[in-house]
């Protein structure tokens, strides 16, 4: 309200002005908020207006001020109560309405006062300063003047309403007691004028003041006090005038009470345009305030030890210099979306694998290795049963042709840090947003997702419909794709990493090795010799066989095992209809050069370049994959970096062509049995009898003309 | 994306992962200018970044006065040398539709095609086969009217139609609202209207002759070949085409900023009704 800030200012003025003064300067004073306050809380006004001798605002239009105030300052007894009176008789509006039109310290008067007809002048003096007393509560000490108090915090908390409320809270106190009570507020401001008027007996006010103060005392459930909630409800009933209003007391009291709760709608503009923004700034800022935790030392120096987390301001720097990047404020955030990531899991390390476009949403992929032994344990996955009992319910009934097919079996997925399944993947929409882990990739999953070539649509559980059927969900799917990307990209300069010496070689990973680890004798490869040649990149990631694994797996081996055989040679070659000998899949070793990369149609499979033909001594080299459009590496001869940008599909200059479905299998045996006949013709017919006659015949010319008959009967 | 907002609209489209890298953003800046002053551009457009197996070709557009007047299109291989290109003809798409895989780098690089042809000698008609060279700077043209006519976007309302004729910018413009940048007919391509004397007339009457005079993005075939984001939190619309991968338009609804620019191989998704 404009008007708070002139009453503010009279609260200042009050402080100053707080010692006693002579009343008339309360009252001039006390004109001055009137006209302008006539809807603000009148407590406000009244203690504001109180205690200023030198806040007559000159600006303040005061038409009506002067008459009363001239009242006031004459002897006036008569007037100012009179107009109090007024009033304070009739119910608040028109208490009100008066107010406003009259002299400004009636209001005063009314804030404080139930002026009643009658009461002397005194009292609405010592209530005007009790009013200017109310001001200076708010920011002095004013004992027992509760009452004052919680009409100005009222008047502040409530608008212009409250004024009504105000008043008829003044009028609550019909009694004079109270009236005498206000006057008797401690302020020296009060003495003076209880010194102008007649002095109230003191163990009367202090009764009152007890009273008072009891009936102000807050309950301690529900916060209210007695005092508010009568004068509220009296303001009701007094502002409805409902018929037999004694009758219903009790529910105007409810009700009084219930409104406490009404939520306070004053804005009629729709704020929900903005929320998701402000939803995502939220989010957001979260990640910024992380940082400030209970920051001890101690945990900085912990955090620092850690080096879970990767430096992707760095590489994003790199990146940049290679046109390639998610700019800066994305990538801080993104940045701080993986501390958090680390904070709030066991990880060894961290890196931020890239970014995955998709339909609706993106996603942002970090790539994690757990610690040794901290890996949570997934829901085991029911294996797909084989199918060997198809014909079992069916033994009992009438004998159905069995069926043989029995389904290929389910290739098992690669235990959790092996192969393809070496590191965790987790996945956010928006930095900012709860990481969501991705499941372990199966080979069949793989090995579908290379035949289907699906957009994301940013939901990790969309179904992904095509042909063949993907046995999974999108994020199977997104799985599966990072697990071709990283195995197709992720590049180092030769000599980064080198095999450990002890890695032993066993019978099904003959001269393949699993692991690698850094080469700390690494001392770093010219920038140009990685741009010109493409040898001196190597490959740390194994290759996915067709199979879908890395390393292989003779699923013929495991047959053996589960079913029980008598002996593996006849199982092998006797039972199985599949091809006797499954031909090993050998992809390339680890840490092959990527020189050796088979070309896509003459193109060739990377492209290096330096970031800058400019000023080539500070350069570093580019690779920027052409089978993976979207994978980026670089290296400035120490450090390197792979990166994956894109909508995450393989490039080929062909179209795609979804693959054939497979012929109908047989899943019977052909045989007499089940095979239909053809219904002879009819020259068949007749050639079949002619036959059987001539057979007869020859049988008959031995035997008597009887058969003969027979056979003749018969053919009918 | 205009030259002049080139920093900001490199980084409002910084979304999907392909930028500038400092040195050529420097270039850009440097070289655009010129070239708007040599050739008396009304308005110089960077048009995008086509990656090739050698070297990268930067486009640049430059607009007259009327901004649906066909657009001369520059190109250069280090962001410094423009070197314009000539317009684009149908026999020009003809011949390049044959051609397939990635650019090479060098735009004196001839693709070989095989085709077979007849021939007429004489009263013999036979087949033979013809080895049909094709530049790649004839590709190069051809594509980037292709990616124009089929993906360039322009908000509604950015561009107006005076009662001349002539199209110009519309000063006025303040952004689309937030609801409205959510809908895909609010964009328009920015090209000749194709579809719109197709419309009814009682979507006709709908529109505002000033501000509808190009087609929408609504009825583009396949449906679903655009993907329209809200990124940074719905400060910021990014479109980006399945049908041309790497095709980016960016806006932040309420503001005047919008822009889009191509930053792909320069091929066309022929797979995507499988993908979507």
């Amino acid at each position: 309200m404009e008007d708070s800030t002139p009453l503010k200012q009279k609260i200042e003025h009050q402080e100053l002005g707080e010692t006693g003064r002579p009343w008339e300067e309360m009252v001039t004073t006390s004109q001055d908020p009137e006209p302008r306050l006539s809807e603000a809380s009148e407590s406000e006004q009244g203690p504001v207006t109180g205690p200023q001798p030198r806040s007559s605002p000159p600006g303040i239009p005061q038409s009506g001020a002067s008459t009363p105030v001239d009242d006031l300052v004459g002897p006036g007894v008569s007037s100012p109560p009179s107009p109090s009176q007024e009033p304070s008789s009739t119910p608040s509006p028109l208490a009100l309405a008066v107010q406003d039109l009259m002299a400004p310290w009636q209001s005063d008067k009314t804030t404080s006062v139930i002026s009643e007809a009658g009461t002397p002048h005194l009292d609405h003096l010592e209530q005007s300063s009790d009013k200017a007393e109310s001001t200076p509560h708010q920011t002095c000490q004013s004992e027992g003047n509760t009452f004052h108090q919680s009409q100005q915090t009222k008047c502040h908390l409530y608008g212009p309403r409250d004024v009504s409320y105000n008043n008829s809270k003044r009028k609550e106190l019909r009694f004079d007691i109270f009236q005498e009570e206000d006057s008797n507020s401690d302020y020296d401001l009060a003495q003076p004028e209880s010194g102008a008027s007649e002095v109230a007996p003191s163990m009367l006010e202090i009764a009152i003041q007890n009273a008072k103060a009891y009936l102000l005392k807050s309950s301690s459930k529900s916060g209210l006090n007695l005092y508010d909630h009568l004068s509220e409800m009296l303001t009701k009933v007094l502002d409805k005038r409902p018929e037999n209003a004694v009758d219903i007391i009790e529910n105007v009291s409810q009700d009084v009470k219930m409104e406490h709760f009404s939520k306070k709608l004053d804005t009629l503009q729709n704020e929900n345009e903005m929320l998701p923004t402000y939803e995502i700034a939220e989010e957001q800022k979260a990640l910024f305030l992380q940082g400030n935790l209970e920051g001890a030392d101690q945990e900085m120096e912990d955090e620092i030890a850690e080096h879970s987390l990767p430096n992707v301001m760095e590489s994003a720097f790199y990146f940049e210099q290679a046109g390639v990047g998610l700019g800066t404020d994305e990538t801080y955030r993104i940045f701080l979306a993986l501390k958090q990531l680390t904070d709030t899991h066991p990880i060894q390390k961290c890196r931020f694998w890239g970014k995955i476009l998709g339909l609706e949403m993106n996603y942002i992929v970090a790539e994690v290795e757990f610690h040794e032994g901290e890996d949570e344990e997934e829901v085991e996955e029911e294996d797909v049963p084989e199918e060997r009992d198809n014909g079992d319910s069916e033994a009992d009934e009438d004998e159905l042709p069995r069926s043989f097919y029995k389904a290929p079996q389910a290739i098992p997925k690669e235990e959790s840090r092996t192969g393809a399944n070496k590191y965790v993947y987790f996945v956010c929409n928006e930095p900012g947003r709860p990481w969501v882990k991705l499941p372990a990739v199966t080979p069949a999953q793989i090995v579908i997702a290379r035949k289907i070539k699906k957009f994301f649509t940013g939901r990790l559980d969309t179904p992904i419909i095509s042909y063949p059927p993907f046995p999974g969900n999108e994020s199977n799917y997104l799985r599966a794709q990072i697990a071709r990307i990283s195995a197709g990209t992720h590049v180092s300069p030769l000599g980064f990493y080198h095999f450990g010496e002890e890695e032993e070689e066993e019978e099904e990973t003959e001269g393949r090795r699993d692991s690698f680890e850094e080469n700390p004798d690494f001392e770093g490869i010219q920038v140009i010799d990685l741009v010109e040649s493409l040898s001196n990149w190597v490959h740390h990631v194994q290759h996915i066989l067709p199979q879908g694994r890395c390393n292989w797996f003779n699923p013929i081996r495991k047959s053996e095992e589960e079913e029980e055989a008598e002996e593996e040679e006849e199982e092998e070659e006797e039972e199985r209809e599949e091809p006797d000998y499954i031909e090993l899949e050998v992809g390339p070793p680890l840490l092959t050069p990527i020189s050796e990369d088979l070309e896509i149609q003459n193109t060739p499979p990377w492209t290096a370049r330096l970031s800058s033909n400019l000023i080539p001594q500070y350069a570093i080299a580019v690779l920027r994959s052409n089978l993976w459009t979207g994978a980026y590496a670089f290296s400035n001869g120490k450090k390197f970096e792979n990166l994956y940008i894109g909508w995450g599909h393989k490039y080929s200059p062909d179209s795609y062509t979804p693959p054939v479905p497979p012929p109908v299998y047989q899943e019977y045996p052909s045989g007499p049995e089940i095979t239909e006949m053809d219904d002879p013709s009819v020259e068949e017919e007749q050639a079949f009898r002619a036959a059987q006659e001539a057979a007869v015949n020859s049988t008959e010319e031995n035997e008597e003309t009887e058969e003969d008959e027979d056979a003749e009967d018969d053919y009918d | 994306m205009d030259e002049e907002s080139l920093l900001l609209s490199l980084e409002l489209a910084s979304g999907s992962g392909q930028g500038l890298s400092p040195d050529r953003r420097a270039s850009l800046l440097t070289s655009l200018m010129l070239v708007k002053r040599d050739y008396r551009f009304d308005r110089v457009l960077f048009w995008g970044r086509i990656l090739s197996l050698v070297a990268d070709y930067y486009i640049a557009q430059g607009l007259s006065e009327d901004q649906l007047s066909p657009r001369k299109t520059l190109y250069s291989l280090n962001c410094m040398e423009w070197s314009l290109l000539p317009p684009a003809t149908e026999e020009m798409e003809m011949q390049t539709s044959v051609v397939k895989g990635r650019f090479m780098g060098d735009p004196s690089h001839e693709y070989e095609h095989t085709e077979l042809q007849k021939v007429n000698e004489g009263e013999k008609v036979f087949e033979e086969e013809v080895v049909v060279q094709i530049k790649e700077e004839t590709r190069l043209v051809s594509i980037i009217d292709q990616i124009d006519k089929a993906v360039a976007v322009i908000p509604r309302g950015a561009l107006f139609k005076t009662p001349f004729g002539p199209i110009r910018v519309n000063r006025t413009f303040e952004g689309l609202s937030s609801s409205e940048a959510k809908k895909l007919s609010s964009y328009f391509h920015f090209r000749e209207p194709v579809e719109l004397k197709n419309k009814t007339l009682l979507e006709k009457a709908d529109l505002d002759p000033s501000l509808d005079f190009m087609d929408s993005l609504e009825h583009d075939i396949p449906k679903g070949s655009w993907s329209i984001q809200m990124e940074r939190g719905n400060t910021l619309v990014v479109l980006r085409s399945l049908l041309w991968p790497g095709l980016t338009f960016y806006h932040a609804p309420r503001t005047k900023n919008y822009g889009y620019i191509y930053v792909g191989t320069g091929e066309k998704n022929i797979d995507l009704p499988f993908m979507l």
